[in-house]
């Protein structure tokens, strides 16, 4: 029996106009949704091919309305007659868009590393640093995550500047693992508990170290955890604006320090915004269609027991 | 600590008490250990003298000391393993995270304790002035007015939910093409924010000829400015940030919705409850868990709001706008006047730490007594 049908238990039961009325309702409120959701996303890949006459004109569909031309990806050097050719504002792009890729990757796997190890000593063994045990020390990192970026965000602007660290990679990779750890921590916490523990004990007889049984047992298993959680990670690093805003200048921008740049000038390039905008999403887009069940698995780890 | 890890702890530990470390391994552990402090302290002792001018040699930067402080970490776990064995081997696993996370966070949060005292623009020389920070923010209107937005930001998270609820109850429902509606509902909270609000704030609400724009004039709005008056600037805002942030919330809950069992609803449904009966009476009740849980993750993200309203209005009109990581952003970026950015974000953190834990208590009282 599901949900739908307790929902509309007694409709189903008694007439069919009434079913009919709820079906139509159901499916017109999922159809209102999608559309709001999905309207931006259609909105800004269209206008990267509109030429200012078809936006100001609020031209909406393609071939239809207006002519798609190549404009907006021409003045990113990426549309089919500049992609051979040389174009500052492509190496430009793509040294942001790399940028994005060399911290998002570098913080999720370093957070994955570290969280997980953490995780997997909080759910196994018995710790204790001076009056902190294990319930402290797990508080002590998933209350992290309420610490608010700005909180952070000028201390390290002067310790990155004593250290040498503003506008680099691995400064930014460094603060997005902190931001990352605890949901890390969070997932696998949940992911490690949920695996018996009799499989490490005949490990642990079979002459395996406590390392070892962690690698050659526990790992394997909680593999499907590992990608959740290094797909979450991934999105909001990626995401992140405000760090990156305030610790990077000229080497180590992100795509999205690029694009709020661009919003800022006068008279925007609507079509070069929109052609930005589109290049900046479509890979978590892609990610989110493909990889949707890890991240959901993800996001709902520990919320449901 | 579930028991079964309560039994492998006694377990392997009672395997830790045969296995005997012999005196000179413990010896060497705690002599590499009090070496790596050593190193570290002179490192940072050289360091420091050198900044403050009192010695001719030293290095241009601080970094050497970030290397000294991973190096003393390394020597650090190899002294656990040497001193303890089975007990170092353990305490390996969660040293790293500890380790990391002190250095980024204690020692900035304290550092920041201290820079709220300053007043520096990061290019001068710091000149301490003790309070003066406080009491200036105590006078700062806008100040006040971004902790005040703050409580309508977090209230519209209520909206958010009734919203998400609607779309997960749709989702659970017995349709066609699930998949494809929970994929497309999910989409949003992939994009950038920054993306989002060029994408929705900047173009879709565009004045002139936003199509959001155009179908509020076809709807009977005359001047449909949508950032330009404090109200609908500020509910423009809520509007995108409900966007991305409205599958989050619907995820967990259908998460619970999935989860409940099945039998509670088969007898209301025996009991002849109506679908409006079936929601109240049991199915909320039964999602109360999981609603504060998903309600609190989201006030918490709400609480660092910044990106959209740093790209989209930079707080304006007037600060209607603002929240208090934009004030914040904008009194560094215009002012570069980082004693008082930090101050004012101290205090932010200690208003936040109070009104989560007053949030956690009251939802845990609220939880037990419902169900």
């Amino acid at each position: 029996m599901t949900a739908e049908a307790i929902e509309h238990a007694p409709s189903e039961v008694r007439s069919p106009a009434a079913f009919l009325t709820s079906r139509v309702f159901i499916y017109g409120a999922l159809i209102f949704w999608a559309f709001i959701c999905l309207f931006p996303i259609y909105w800004t890949i269209t206008t990267s091919f509109k030429t200012a006459p078809n936006v100001t004109q609020g031209h909406l569909i393609p071939w239809v309305d207006f002519t798609p031309d190549w404009r907006g990806w021409r003045s990113l050097g990426l549309s089919p007659d500049t992609i051979g050719g040389t174009s500052t504002v492509r190496d430009e792009f793509l040294k942001r868009f790399f940028n994005s890729v060399i911290t998002s990757v570098g913080a999720s796997a370093l957070a994955i590393v570290i969280g997980s190890l953490a995780a997997y000593g909080l759910t196994r063994f018995r710790y204790k640093f001076g009056w902190m045990k294990n319930e402290d020390i797990s508080f002590f990192f998933l209350s992290q995550l309420i610490l608010p970026p700005v909180v952070l965000a000028l201390p390290f602007l002067a310790l990155y500047k004593g250290l040498g660290l503003l506008d680099t990679r691995i400064g930014l990779i460094l603060l997005y693992t902190l931001m990352v750890l605890p949901i890390v921590i969070w997932i696998m916490r949940d992911q490690f508990n949920s695996i018996p523990v009799e499989l490490e004990e005949a490990a642990l007889v079979d002459g395996l170290s406590v390392w070892g049984a962690f690698f050659q047992i526990v790992l394997p298993i909680a593999l499907p955890g590992m990608v959740a959680a290094f797909i979450l990670s991934m999105v909001l690093c990626w995401n992140e604006y405000f760090f990156a805003a305030l610790l990077t200048s000229t080497n180590a921008n992100t795509i999205p320090v690029m694009v709020a740049s661009q919003t800022g000038s006068q008279g925007i390039n609507w079509w070069s915004m929109a052609a930005l905008s589109t290049a900046a999403i479509a890979p978590l887009a892609i990610i989110g269609v493909l990889l949707e069940r890890y991240l959901i698995k993800g996001m709902t780890a520990g919320a449901v027991k | 600590m579930s028991e079964q890890a309560t039994a492998i702890a006694e377990n392997t530990s009672l395997g830790a008490s045969l296995d005997t470390i012999a005196p000179g391994r413990k010896n060497l552990g705690r002599a590499l250990m009090a070496l790596a402090t050593a190193g570290l302290a002179i490192v940072a002792l050289i360091q420091i003298f050198h900044a403050a001018g009192a010695i001719g040699f030293g290095f241009s930067t601080w970094r050497p000391l970030l290397y000294a402080y991973i190096l003393w970490g390394v020597a650090l776990g190899v002294g656990q393993v040497l001193t303890r064995g089975e007990e170092g081997y353990r305490a390996l696993f969660l040293l790293p995270a500890l380790l990391f996370t002190i250095a980024m966070v204690v020692f900035p949060t304290l550092f920041g304790f201290y820079i709220a005292t300053l007043d520096w623009n990061l290019s001068g020389t710091p000149k301490f002035n003790g309070l003066a920070n406080f009491w200036q923010m105590l006078r700062d209107p806008f100040y006040s007015n971004a902790l005040l937005n703050m409580v309508f930001y977090v209230l519209a998270v209520f909206v958010e939910y009734v919203i998400a609820f609607g779309l997960a109850l749709l989702l659970n429902a017995q349709i066609r093409a699930r998949k494809f509606f929970r994929v497309v509902f999910l989409l949003p909270l992939m994009l950038s924010p920054v993306a989002v609000s060029w994408m929705i704030g900047k173009s879709l609400m565009e004045y002139r000829f936003g199509p959001a724009a155009t179908l509020a004039r076809k709807l009977g709005w005359e001047n449909p400015a949508f950032f330009a008056s404090p109200w609908s600037a500020k509910i423009s805002i809520m509007l995108l940030d409900a966007w991305t942030f409205i599958p989050f919330l619907m995820i967990m809950l259908l998460a619970g919705l999935q989860a409940m069992p099945r039998d509670v609803l088969e007898a209301a449904k025996v009991d002849g409850a109506s679908a409006w009966q079936t929601f109240w009476g049991v199915t909320f009740p039964l999602m109360l868990p999981v609603s504060v849980t998903a309600l609190i993750l989201r006030i918490i993200f709400k609480l660092k709001l910044a990106d959209i309203v740093i790209t989209v209005t930079s707080g304006g009109p007037g600060g209607a706008t603002d929240t208090v990581t934009s004030f914040i952003f904008r009194e560094y970026r215009d002012r570069s006047n980082v004693g008082y950015g930090t101050m004012l974000a101290m205090v932010y953190l200690i208003i936040i730490i109070v009104f989560v834990t007053l949030l956690l208590k009251l939802a845990s009282r609220f939880v037990r007594n419902v169900t």
